[in-house]
C-alpha cells in the first residue's frame, strides 16, 4: 500500500505532453506490476479457497437476476428484429440457426460481460476503494494476512469463473426466448427449435465462447480490483473506482471482443 | 471498563504466533529495554520533508506518546515501524528486528507482534463483529476449535464492555464503539507492542476518557509497550510516561509531560494553551 499513501511529486515545470506521456507509461507499468503480481499470487500457497468459493456465489447471485431478465430479453428481441429481413426472403426457418450463431457467438458472452461490468465491477471497485479508504487494506496488511491474495486473487478467480458459467446460463435463456417468439408466430415446436439450433453450432463455437468468457471475466475483475485498490483517498475516490471500473472494463471488453474475432475466423479459416 | 481474567487462548495465540521468535518473558524484562530504537530517521513525499531525522527509543512496557501537529507525519512514523511505508533513510530496529529488511513470512510473524489500532478503527464493514473479531485468531492461529474461537471473541467484546454488539455490522456502532471493537480487534493476537493512531481523534470527552482508560488497561495487563499518536492532550497526559513532540520533522522535546510543557518554546506554549485554556 506504499505507493498509494505516497503523493506523487509532478515538477510544474515540464511540458504537459511530457508530463502525460510520463502519467501513461507510469500507469502501464503499475498495471503490468498488478497482473504479475497476480499471476505470481495465485500459483504461491496459501490458497485462500474459501474466500475465493464465497467471491464466486457473490458474483454469482448479485448478477442472476438481472443477467436473466436481460438474456431472456436480449433473445426475444433479436429474433423479432431478424424475423423481417430473414422474410423478405421467405427465410424464416433458418431463424433458430441465425439465433444460436449470433447468440453463442458473440450476444451471449458480450451481454453477460457487459452486465457483469456494471454489475460485480462496479462493486468490486467500490468496495476495495472503500476499503482502502477506510485503511481496511492497511489493517488486514498489519494484521499478517495478505491483502492481496485476499481481496484481489480471490476475486479474480472468481469472476473468471463465474462469468463463463454466466455466459452458459445467458445463452440458454437467450435460446428459450427466441424459442418462445419463433414458437408464437411460426409454430416451430420445442424438439425442432433445438435440433436446428444445435445443428447450427459446433463445439468450436461453444469453446471459442467460454475462453472468451473467461478472458471477460478475468478483465472485469482485474480492473474492478486495481482500480478499487488504487483509489484517491477520500470519498470522491470510491466514486471514481466505481465509475473507472465499468467504463475501463466494458470498454476492455469490446477491445478483446473484436481481437477474439479475429483470432477465431483466423482459426476457423474464413 | 471491565477487563475480565487472563485469556487463556490469547496465550495459546501467542504461543502459536511467536513459535519461531520466541519473546523474552514479559513479566522479568528489563523495563528499560529499549523494545522499539528509531535512528536517522528521514522521510519525504516528493518536495514535502515530513521526517527530518527521527532518533528515539522506547522501552519495553512503556507508553510513548507521540504529539505534532496535523500532517507533521505522526502517523507516517508509526506505518513507518510497523512496515506499512519504507523509510528514505534511517534505521528501525522493533523487537530486535530491522523492520526494513522483512518480508514475507518473516514480516507477517513481525506484525502479529505488533498491534495497530487505525486512527478510522478500520473495521471490516462486510463483516459482523464477531467476524471482525474472529479474522486476526482464524488467520493466524492454527488447529483452533470453533468452539476456543467463540470464546474468545466474546472474552475480548466482554474486556472492552460491548458484548452485546456481537452480530452487529460495525455501521450500526458509533464512533467510540468502533474504537473499542478496532482496539478488541488488535488485541486478539496479544500484540507486544500497539500503536495507537489517534485514539481519541472526534470523540467526545467522556467516550475519549473511556479510551485513554482502555489505553492504560490494556499497558497493565498485557505489559505492552505503545507509541500514542494524539494532539489531545489529555489523552497524553492520562496516557503517556513519555511525551515526544514532533516539530519540524524532528522530536525537539522529549521528556515528561511536565518536563515537555515546562519548555517555554512558543510552538509548545501554544500546543499547550490551545489544548488547555481555548
Amino acid at each position: 500500500m506504499q505507493s498509494d499513501t505516497t503523493p506523487t511529486n509532478q515538477s510544474s515545470s515540464k511540458p504537459v505532453v511530457t508530463r502525460r506521456l510520463d502519467k501513461f507509461f507510469t500507469n502501464l507499468a503499475d498495471v503490468s506490476a498488478f497482473v504479475a503480481r497476480f499471476f505470481r499470487e495465485a500459483v504461491l500457497p496459501p490458497y485462500e479457497f474459501k474466500e475465493i468459493i464465497r467471491q464466486c456465489y457473490e458474483v454469482g447471485y448479485r448478477s442472476l437476476l438481472l443477467i436473466s431478465t436481460t438474456g431472456f430479453i436480449t433473445g426475444v428481441v433479436f429474433t423479432n428484429q431478424s424475423r423481417p429481413s430473414l422474410s423478405e426472403f421467405g427465410a424464416t426457418s433458418w431463424l433458430p440457426s441465425l439465433i444460436a450463431i449470433a447468440v453463442v457467438r458473440a450476444l451471449g458472452p458480450l451481454v453477460t460481460a457487459l452486465i457483469a461490468s456494471g454489475k460485480v465491477g462496479s462493486s468490486i471497485g467500490a468496495e476495495l476503494g472503500s476499503m482502502n479508504v477506510t485503511e481496511q487494506i492497511d489493517a488486514m496488511e498489519v494484521s499478517g494476512t495478505n491483502p492481496f491474495k485476499f481481496l484481489v486473487v480471490s476475486r479474480v478467480l472468481a469472476t473468471s469463473v463465474t462469468i463463463p458459467v454466466l455466459t452458459m446460463y445467458t445463452i440458454f435463456l437467450a435460446l428459450l426466448g427466441a424459442y418462445l417468439n419463433v414458437n408464437q408466430n411460426e409454430q416451430t415446436s420445442f424438439t425442432s427449435f433445438f435440433q436446428e439450433v444445435f445443428g447450427a453450432i459446433t463445439y468450436t463455437d461453444i469453446f471459442a465462447s467460454l475462453t472468451k468468457s473467461v478472458v471477460f471475466g478475468f478483465t472485469i475483475g482485474m480492473v474492478g480490483c486495481y482500480k478499487g485498490y488504487h483509489s484517491s483517498k477520500g470519498t470522491e475516490g470510491v466514486g471514481k473506482a466505481a465509475n473507472s471500473s465499468v467504463v475501463t472494463a466494458m470498454f476492455l471488453v469490446f477491445i478483446e471482443e473484436l481481437l477474439s474475432l479475429q483470432i477465431i475466423s483466423a482459426i476457423r479459416g474464413n | 471498563m471491565p477487563f475480565g481474567e487472563t485469556n487463556h487462548l490469547l496465550s495459546l495465540a501467542t504461543s502459536n504466533t511467536h513459535k519461531n521468535n520466541p519473546s523474552p518473558d514479559r513479566q522479568s524484562a528489563s523495563e528499560t529495554e529499549p523494545i522499539i530504537s528509531i535512528h536517522g530517521l528521514k522521510k519525504s513525499f516528493g518536495d514535502l520533508h515530513v521526517l527530518r531525522g527521527i532518533d528515539l527509543d522506547v522501552n519495553r512496557g512503556e507508553n510513548v506518546v507521540v504529539l505534532g501537529r496535523s500532517g507533521t507525519g505522526k502517523s507516517v512514523l508509526i506505518k513507518i515501524i510497523v512496515g506499512l511505508l519504507k523509510p528514505d533513510t534511517g534505521r528501525v530496529m522493533v523487537l530486535g528486528q530491522d523492520v526494513e529488511q522483512l518480508r514475507g513470512q518473516e514480516l507477517d510473524e513481525f506484525r502479529q507482534k505488533v498491534g495497530f489500532s487505525f486512527q478510522s478503527s478500520a473495521l471490516y464493514d462486510s463483516m459482523s463483529i464477531r467476524e471482525n473479531l474472529e479474522f486476526p485468531l482464524i488467520r493466524n492461529v492454527r488447529n483452533l476449535t470453533q468452539g476456543e474461537i467463540d470464546r474468545a471473541v466474546e472474552e475480548a467484546l466482554d474486556d472492552v464492555g460491548l458484548s452485546q454488539t456481537i452480530n452487529q455490522m460495525p455501521s450500526e456502532l458509533s464512533g467510540g464503539q468502533r474504537k473499542r471493537i478496532g482496539i478488541a480487534r488488535t488485541l486478539m493476537l496479544k500484540p507486544e507492542i500497539m500503536l495507537y493512531d489517534e485514539p481519541t481523534a472526534g470523540l467526545d470527552p467522556i467516550t475519549s476518557i473511556e479510551i485513554n482508560n482502555l489505553i492504560n488497561e490494556v499497558k497493565e495487563r498485557f505489559k505492552a509497550t505503545s507509541i500514542i499518536i494524539t494532539h489531545d492532550l489529555t489523552c497524553a497526559k492520562t496516557t503517556g510516561d513519555r511525551i515526544a513532540m514532533l516539530l519540524d520533522g524532528r522530536f525537539e522535546r522529549v521528556g515528561t509531560f511536565e518536563e515537555v510543557f515546562a519548555d517555554s518554546d512558543e510552538r509548545v506554549q501554544q500546543f499547550y494553551n490551545y489544548n488547555f485554556i481555548n
